[in-house]
């Protein structure tokens, strides 16, 4: 039987029924980074505690990947199914800007500004057939 | 002690089959060696680098086993900057009068494929195809746009500019103009980036004979002195190719803090400069680098461009010889390149391409990943 795997270990809360990234907050300074890191980006402190981050926020900016990317990207397209995705940056409030797939894939849907949510799902299979989980951000409703 | 560049060489840009990487910079340093009248085994030492050819150092196979000194520099899109500002300080210290500073590429076909390890970030990143440097620069250009009103037309016409340079410069990839609704049109690699406001990864190399100012007369009636030379890498906050996140709050990126250095160091502003080559990896860079290196204020780039001033007879010539747009970019080189237009454009030997009115002070800037900068100061 397949089963549901994350991307990487520690990105977001996993298993949960209601995700969260996570991230790294620097006790010293107060600031906040994704993914978690061992020390604080801006002053260097290995003071910093893990949390999580807010699962909604602003779009900061935002393009639309137009080629399907060489390695090391990795995905079940072929060139033929390929389709262009969404790729921008989300504020989240008190936080941090995160840097995420869109589920938003055309210039039309997309807006700086505009409120977007986190999404938590099957982003490929791997060989076994097990379901690879990942993370992207999507218009909130 | 203040320093002189006293010879320039280059070999064209573009794709040479028959010649490696290595070869190009072999070729060029002997256009610069020839330019300055002097031999190899003048050279007291040599900085120089190469991203995907190899290590510039088997140069000296090539050039003569002299015994000189040649230190490998490698710093992504700023090795070449790299290599002249530790050449700078080499000649500064006093511990040298003559060197050569040297940079060369040979890349495969199509965009960079980054390895998200060795710039510290999870695997899960390029996996998910977020390792692509074209997203940062258009999501840099988008916010820019929206913040400070820049038109789409207006990158069309940055790269429409690059293509008439470049038809003008024998050296370039890129000889052809290129029809502004063509550019408009063409495939959309990154919205709002389209194919032709990009510059691809390509093959060339440049070298450069610098000495001590005071000796430079001995080799050249026209000396180009570099006031400045200046480096800067990213401080927290700012917005960065390869950042799975960033700060809320934003501050100035290395082009602002290379530019001041820069400026301060010669003792000049950026209204004194004639003739300026800005880093254009696309066509939103050669927009954001014009204000973020002090030559307008954020969002006069849009009149700028639209009035032509940025053209070769404008105010404000930008990128004379086509930029990376119309040149490509062999990362080793791709620096020094901007420093071989500015000789030329100083000694006045541009040809078709020579901005009017005897240009006395250029500027070179480059900006690369994971958030440098380099910026010189030239002067006749």
């Amino acid at each position: 039987m397949s089963k549901k795997i994350p991307i990487a270990e520690g990105l977001f809360t996993w298993p949960s029924d209601n995700p969260a990234l996570l991230g790294s907050r620097c006790q010293e300074c107060g600031i906040a980074e994704f993914p978690r890191k061992l020390s604080c980006p801006a002053c260097g402190s290995e003071n910093v505690v893990s949390e999580e981050l807010p699962r909604r926020g602003k779009l900061w900016t935002w393009t639309i990947q137009g080629f399907m990317p060489k390695k090391p990207y990795l995905s079940d397209e072929t060139p033929e199914t390929f389709r262009p995705f969404g790729v921008g940056y989300v504020e989240l409030p008190g936080a941090v800007c995160v840097e995420s797939r869109l589920l938003e894939n055309t210039a039309e849907d997309l807006k700086i500004g505009m409120e977007m949510e986190l999404v938590v799902g099957t982003y490929r299979h791997d060989e076994e057939g097990n379901e690879i989980v990942g993370f992207a951000f999507k218009a909130a409703n | 002690m203040d320093v002189a560049i006293v010879g320039i060489g280059i070999h064209p840009f573009g794709r040479t089959p028959g010649r490696s990487g290595l070869q190009q910079g072999a070729y060029a340093a002997r256009q610069a060696l020839k330019d300055a009248g002097v031999e190899w085994k003048d050279m007291q030492f040599g900085f120089g680098g190469s991203a995907s050819a190899g290590s510039a150092d088997a140069l000296v196979n090539e050039l003569g086993l002299t015994g000189l000194p040649f230190i490998n520099v490698a710093n992504g899109c700023a090795t070449g900057g790299s290599s002249l500002i530790s050449a700078y300080n080499a000649i500064k210290s006093g511990e040298y009068d003559i060197g050569m500073v040297v940079g060369f590429d040979k890349h495969e076909r199509g965009a960079f494929n980054a390895d998200p390890k060795q710039m510290g970030i999870g695997e899960w990143y390029g996996e998910k195809g977020l390792m692509i440097t074209t997203q940062f620069f258009a999501m840099k250009i988008q916010r820019y746009m929206d913040m400070y009103g820049i038109s789409r037309d207006t990158l069309a016409k940055v790269a429409q500019k690059a293509f008439m340079n470049g038809s003008m410069n024998p050296n370039a990839w890129r000889r052809d103009e290129i029809p502004l609704d063509e550019i408009a049109n063409s495939f959309m690699v990154s919205d709002p980036l389209t194919k032709y406001m990009f510059c691809a990864p390509g093959e060339g190399g440049i070298a450069l004979v610098v000495c001590r100012a005071d000796k430079a007369k001995q080799y050249t009636d026209k000396p180009i002195y570099l006031k400045a030379a200046a480096f800067r890498s990213r401080r927290f906050g700012s917005f960065e190719v390869f950042a799975p996140s960033q700060a809320l709050q934003q501050v100035d990126g290395p082009t602002v803090d290379a530019a001041s250095a820069a400026f301060e160091m010669a003792g000049v502003g950026p209204k004194d400069i004639d003739v300026m080559q800005l880093q254009d990896t696309e066509s939103g860079a050669e927009v954001m680098h014009m204000a973020e290196n002090g030559f307008c204020e954020h969002g006069e780039q849009e009149a700028l461009i639209q009035a032509g001033e940025t053209r070769i007879g404008g105010k404000m010539p930008v990128n004379t010889d086509g930029g990376c747009l119309a040149s490509g970019e062999p990362i080793g080189a791709t620096g020094l390149r901007q420093v071989y237009e500015t000789c030329l454009q100083l000694r006045g030997n541009a040809e078709a391409r020579q901005v009017p009115n005897d240009p006395r002070l250029g500027y070179t800037h480059v900006y690369g990943a994971p958030g440098i900068s380099a910026v010189t100061i030239l002067q006749r």
